[in-house]
């Protein structure tokens, strides 16, 4: 970091001392996001207030030519909030203050540093925000709108992108630009549509306005145990076909079952092979009318038990054996590898198959985890980091399942972002062509290349400069036409 | 015609009109460019039924597309005026109709894409499953670009379930307030409506509200009004009325949709507006530049839709854009020798 101490010197005039970490025990604090296989120590951590100090940091660092990555709470689970060493890290936490709350046109003008659950709270109990991503309670909405987040509803509710209509950036030459609005289909390019998702490398959200939506009538939650995942898959599309669009269909593997009912003990069956959560929301007398349609077509498809919640702490429990998957896995294995991959939900007893086989080859238990309805799985690959090896092969065997899931028409990614962790594989999905064309997004934004480098793209790519002169059309040429 | 020709003829190209149905060639600037047509690329690429998605190649006519789905009992929920339009076209314009009220805009059904630059290349960008964030949602920036960034060769969408049964409530006033005040209400109720729409047309208006569903004969009790439950002649109507000799759409907050039913009082326009989304279409028998003026200084945004080519030439059509300078660095970035749609949104010639 040419410089570097100057720059330190202006990131402190404009936030103050106390809001610039640069001991470096203090920066450890920063070093990984909440994909922990990954860490690297900033040469800066600053703090800015509000987001004049953001635009300023950020022009600072543009004017010294440093990269910066930003921070929301660093629940990331691809690495896309791990600091580039040398460079400085812009964290979002103290930009935490719910701006507006326009309940009368169902907007939310906030801060990025506000928690996902904050903005439900802000508007309950009439209405909330739906993408409901699983660390909900303390990830950020600007993390949120970085990753375009999902959650265990958006089957049916859509992703964090359906609901941020307008957004203000400070793009990564220190200027403010304004995307969007509390209005709907303003004119020009859909640039907040395309800033939603990119992963902190077009710039940093100061101002986020988002949309709300009436709060469900009523909810109505039940399970349903199944011989296998194949089983509850037939569940799964005998739902949909019936033209059903369920709040949340999750489904779990016997693995998955075991290690959660260590932590939330709802006393589901241990040998059943698949569990299968779904939710139904809506107005009461749908609700009803649906409900039993539920039940039959899962019973249908070979459901040997089906447990409806009788109130709201039932459906809690059911929740939390869902929501208590990740970290239960912890229980059964020293270490797991999450993975994050989307099938067409049509390829799921393919790809079960060829992940139990790269299972049995590899020797590692692989535990399923799915968002059923949408096609999103999280396989935990689970080792044992302190066996020589392991981890690298678990790696591989999760490498593995992202192929079988790309091959079968998918995606290397649902929610969780490509961040460092998946960029190697980008490759698979898309072209040279393909990753040219995001560049040139990339480069209308960043020139520089300065915002969250070394993230996304596969390997490292310049922008050059925008090539010109027009090319003169024939018609214009012979004079028979103006082109304005 | 393919794609790679699609791709080839852009890089030889000195500026084209890219064309893909031709129903909303009178939108934006006029220009008059040699025309590159997409509509030969009619194929139904995909219909996966299973996974409720689709892959279609921009000339598929919407109608066709609908009838397909329809089969399989599902639905492309997207119902703008469609005399002809093309999925192409309708993506490229960002045009929805009323189901836009549940089921959003093109940008919100879109789920991946693939375009052809003007370097000669073709890209792909998305997926066609209905969960991805790897890359950039280069779909959504040409979502609504109006053909200015790139040409589409294949669009992937999510298709929903069609619904079985459906009935429409109606109520109605002659006071824009009123009917604004009661949408809202509305709107703010967990209703879970597949349409709810307003209307204003000579002096009286009306609020509908699509129920759909085994349980919307129930529902329709807690909605106040005449239930009509063959209501295809009223969407249609709805749909009708973002047509006509000059129509502007308006982008407002819910909380305004009384001040737009009432200008369209005063003006003697017929309006149509999705009362959830603040989004509003008038429809004037003829206009000129003060009319355009004076709705924008009273309405805020407007973007000028159907208008004779000299009304056109003679305001913007699209008003400000926000970001317009970030606009142009796209735009610059995509297609820098400017030769997609060049002048229809952007007046000048870019800065080299």
């Amino acid at each position: 970091m040419d410089g570097g101490r100057n720059l330190i010197e202006q990131l402190r005039r404009i936030c103050g001392d106390e809001h610039v970490v640069t001991e470096h025990h203090a920066l450890r604090t920063y070093e990984s996001d909440g994909l922990l296989q990954y860490a690297a120590v900033p040469r800066v951590a600053v703090l800015p207030g509000t987001g004049d100090e953001v635009a300023a940091v950020v022009r600072a660092c543009h004017d010294a030519g440093v990269p910066w990555v930003a921070r929301g709470s660093g629940s990331g689970l691809s690495g896309g909030a791990l600091p580039i060493e040398d460079g400085v890290l812009v964290v979002l936490s103290r930009l935490r203050r719910i701006l507006e709350v326009d309940l009368a046109n169902q907007r939310v003008v906030c801060e990025p540093g506000v928690t996902n659950v904050a903005i439900s709270a802000a508007v309950g109990p009439s209405h909330f925000y739906p993408p409901d991503p699983s660390s909900q309670i303390v990830c950020s909405i600007g993390g949120n709108v970085a990753e375009n987040s999902g959650g265990a509803h958006c089957f049916k509710y859509g992703f964090t992108t359906n609901y941020v209509c307008g957004l203000e950036v400070v793009l990564p030459d220190g200027s403010v630009m304004t995307l969007g609005g509390k209005e709907l289909d303003l004119p020009g390019y859909d640039l907040c549509g395309v800033f939603v998702g990119s992963e902190g490398t077009l710039g940093v959200a100061t101002k986020i306005i988002v949309r709300v939506v009436p709060t469900p009538e009523s909810v109505r939650t039940l399970v349903a145990f199944f011989d296998s995942p194949g089983h509850a898959g037939h569940a799964v599309s005998a739902i949909v076909s019936a033209g059903m669009v369920p709040g949340a269909i999750e489904m779990m593997d016997n693995l998955s079952i075991g290690a959660s009912e260590q932590m939330a003990r709802a006393g589901w069956p241990l040998d059943a092979g698949a569990a299968l959560l779904v939710e139904l929301d809506g107005p009461e007398s749908e609700c009803v009318a649906r409900f039993d349609e539920v039940r039959a077509l899962c019973e249908g498809a070979g459901a040997h038990e089906v447990r409806v919640a009788r109130d709201e702490a039932e459906r809690q429990i059911f929740w939390k054996m869902r929501k208590a998957a990740f970290p239960a896995m912890g229980r059964v294995s020293p270490h797991y590898y999450v993975q994050d991959s989307v099938i067409p939900r049509t390829a799921l007893a393919d790809v079960l198959d060829r992940i139990a086989d790269l299972s049995r080859e590899y020797g590692l238990q692989v535990g399923n985890v799915f968002h059923a309805g949408d096609g999103n799985l999280h396989p935990l690959v689970c080792y044992d980091g302190n066996t020589e090896g392991e981890a690298e092969r678990a790696e591989e065997l999760a490498g593995q399942i992202v192929v079988a899931c790309v091959e079968a028409g998918g995606s290397i990614t649902g929610e969780h972002g490509v961040g460092v962790d998946k960029k190697r594989y980008m490759p698979k999905m898309f072209t040279e062509a393909d990753l040219d064309a995001f560049q040139k997004l990339r480069c209308a934004f960043d020139p520089d290349g300065l915002a969250n480098p070394g993230k996304v793209m596969p390997t490292p790519r310049l922008c050059g400069e925008v090539p010109g002169p027009y090319r003169e059309h024939p018609l214009e040429k012979a004079g028979l036409a103006e082109r304005f | 015609m393919t794609a790679e020709a699609v791709a080839a003829a852009l890089r030889e190209s000195g500026g084209v009109r890219v064309v893909s149905g031709g129903t909303k060639l009178g939108w934006g600037r006029p220009i008059e460019l040699p025309e590159l047509s997409v509509a030969e690329l009619d194929t139904l690429v995909e219909h996966n039924e299973g996974d409720l998605t689709a892959i279609v190649q921009p000339g598929v006519p919407l109608a066709a597309a609908r009838d397909t789905f329809a089969r399989a009992g599902q639905m492309l929920a997207l119902d703008p005026p469609d005399d002809g339009a093309t999925i192409g076209g309708v993506v490229a314009t960002g045009d929805s109709g009323p189901l836009r009220h549940r089921y959003g805009a093109p940008r919100d059904l879109v789920l991946g894409m693939q375009v052809a630059l003007p370097d000669g290349s073709l890209a792909r960008a998305g997926s066609k499953v209905i969960k991805n964030v790897a890359g950039y949602d280069l779909a959504k920036l040409m979502t609504g670009a109006f053909g200015t960034l790139g040409v589409m060769t294949e669009v992937s969408l999510r298709l929903h379930p069609a619904p079985r049964e459906w009935l429409t409530v109606v109520w109605r006033s002659d006071d824009p307030r009123a009917l604004a005040a009661r949408a809202s209400e509305l709107t703010h109720r967990p209703l879970e409506a597949d349409r709810l729409d307003l209307r204003w047309e000579g002096g009286s208006g009306a609020l509908l509200v699509q129920l759909c569903g085994p349980s919307a004969a129930e529902r329709a009790g807690a909605v106040d009004g005449e239930v009509v439950e063959d209501d295809e002649g009223l969407w249609a109507a709805q749909r009708a009325a973002q047509r006509g000799p000059v129509v502007l759409r308006v982008s407002t907050t819910q909380e305004r949709l009384g001040d737009v039913l009432a200008a369209a009082r005063d003006h003697g326009a017929v309006c149509v507006a999705r009362a959830a989304h603040g989004l509003a279409w008038l429809r004037f028998e003829s206009g000129d530049a003060e009319l355009i003026g004076a709705l924008r200084a009273r309405l805020g945004a407007c973007v000028l839709l159907d208008a004779p080519a000299e009304l056109r030439r003679a305001v913007d059509p699209w008003g400000p854009l926000t970001a317009e300078p970030l606009m142009r660095r796209v735009k610059a970035r995509f297609d820098p020798h400017d030769v997609l749609n060049p002048g229809l949104m952007f007046p000048r010639p870019l800065p080299q």
